[in-house]
């Protein structure tokens, strides 16, 4: 029975410090974030350009991280991109007349979708569309709009 | 061509053909022993305290070994990686180098490579001697199964214990990396955590490693007990047998790891 018992002890134990080094691999070395699942609202955007973004792309406003896209699609009909993201459900006062961008973290960092306040008196609600967009910058674009602005002074 | 070089190709493609017979027949056997320990699950179910003291010895009397190995694998890493990036100024990601490696690929992979020589050969050898010592046919005489009496608490015990044994190792080697990055070699505590933080998916990299080390417990835990079962009865059955398990193991362990990886994890 004593052996029994250290037998027990011991594997209790051991699957304990089997949960706790899951815990801390899922809290300590990923980002656990509360912008996963169905938590929150979400809101789309259509963009002329959306660059390198993807699901899982960052949404910040004010450079603090509110939410995720969840999606990147093309609209056959209106040819334009549509982007879906889902916003954390205490950031619900966000004034409608809202405008995103698509911006670029650092040099070499990924794209993400900023959103730069309005003034409006109401606030977005799930489902709703952003309805002032401002595409992804592509750096060919820019080159070749500096060459002929260039060209087109003399 | 004279005869005797007819002779001997005749000879070489006759060898060739045993040994795929010999290897898809032993394939199958390993299929076929996997069945009946499924078949039998239910029994060794009904009496956990058989598959708990199995998870004792697989899992606990490993700790040790696989902790040990974690962490000097996250120390290692984190050096490796810091003479590497430091050239290009990006010693701040170490922290995800590492934890990357080591939640990935090195955790799951060294872990069934450690298990395979650690409880692997423990277990092909206790079950080999039954079968030296007459214990297993004893069992039979009995009207007691030795599949659901020793086989099968044995390749719950490993299956179990194999995921939990490659999480600690992934959290030792992340302390490890941490010890060595952070404390001896300088690099900034906050960059080290958030560059981590930001990188590592939990779907993606920590579940993906878990997966790998489940079927990987699987593979392991099952050639263990099937050469143990199968082996020639005598003391030099029992030593080769174990040898070919770990052998085995370690072969199925890599093979399985790039499968998993390309096929089942990867892609996008």
């Amino acid at each position: 029975m004593q052996q029994t018992r250290a037998v027990e002890l011991g594997t209790g134990l051991f699957v304990f410090m089997g949960i706790l080094a899951l815990f801390f691999l899922t809290t300590r070395v990923t980002s656990f974030d509360a912008y996963e699942g169905d938590e929150g609202y979400e809101l789309t955007a259509r963009f002329d350009q959306v660059g390198s973004l993807k699901t899982r792309s960052p949404v910040s406003i004010a450079g603090v991280q509110i939410g995720r896209v969840t999606e990147v699609e093309f609209d056959n009909e209106r040819l334009e991109a549509v982007v879906t993201m889902r916003i954390a459900s205490r950031y619900d006062r966000i004034p409608s007349d809202s405008d995103a961008s698509i911006l670029t973290q650092g040099i070499l960092g990924g794209q993400y979708v900023g959103l730069q306040p309005g003034g409006a008196e109401d606030y977005f609600e799930d489902g709703d569309e952003i309805p002032f967009t401002q595409s992804a910058v592509v750096l060919e674009q820019l080159i070749s709009k500096y060459l002929f602005s260039q060209g087109g002074g003399e | 061509m004279s005869n005797a070089t007819i002779r001997g190709l005749r000879r070489l493609a006759l060898e060739v053909l045993y040994s795929l017979r010999g290897f898809f027949g032993t394939f199958g056997a390993g299929q076929l022993f996997l069945l009946r320990i499924i078949v039998n699950m239910p029994y060794a179910l009904a009496r956990p305290r058989l598959i708990i003291k199995q998870v004792y010895v697989t899992g606990v009397q490993s700790l040790v070994v696989i902790m040990l190995a974690g962490f000097f694998v996250g120390m290692v890493l984190a050096l490796q990686a810091h003479l590497t990036l430091s050239r290009f100024g990006a010693e701040d990601t170490i922290g995800m180098v590492a934890a990357l490696g080591l939640v990935r690929e090195l955790g799951p992979v060294v872990t069934a490579l450690l298990f395979a020589g650690r409880a692997g050969t423990a277990l092909s050898s206790e079950i080999g001697l039954m079968r030296a010592t007459d214990q297993l046919s004893g069992m039979e005489m009995m009207a007691v199964d030795p599949i659901k009496r020793v086989v099968v608490p044995r390749f719950l015990g490993g299956v179990i214990a194999m995921p939990i044994l490659a999480v600690i190792f992934s959290a030792m080697g992340i302390f490890g990396a941490w010890l060595e990055g952070v404390i001896i070699l300088g690099v900034d505590e906050g960059a080290f955590w958030s560059q981590m933080q930001a990188q590592v998916d939990l779907r993606d990299d920590v579940m993906s490693g878990v997966i790998k080390s489940v079927f990987f417990g699987i593979a392991a835990s099952l050639l263990a007990v099937f050469e143990g079962y199968n082996c020639v009865p005598t003391a030099e059955g029992v030593g080769r047998a174990t040898t070919r398990g770990v052998v085995h193991t370690s072969l199925t362990v890599l093979v399985l790891n790039f499968m998993l990886t390309a096929w089942l994890l990867g892609g996008n």
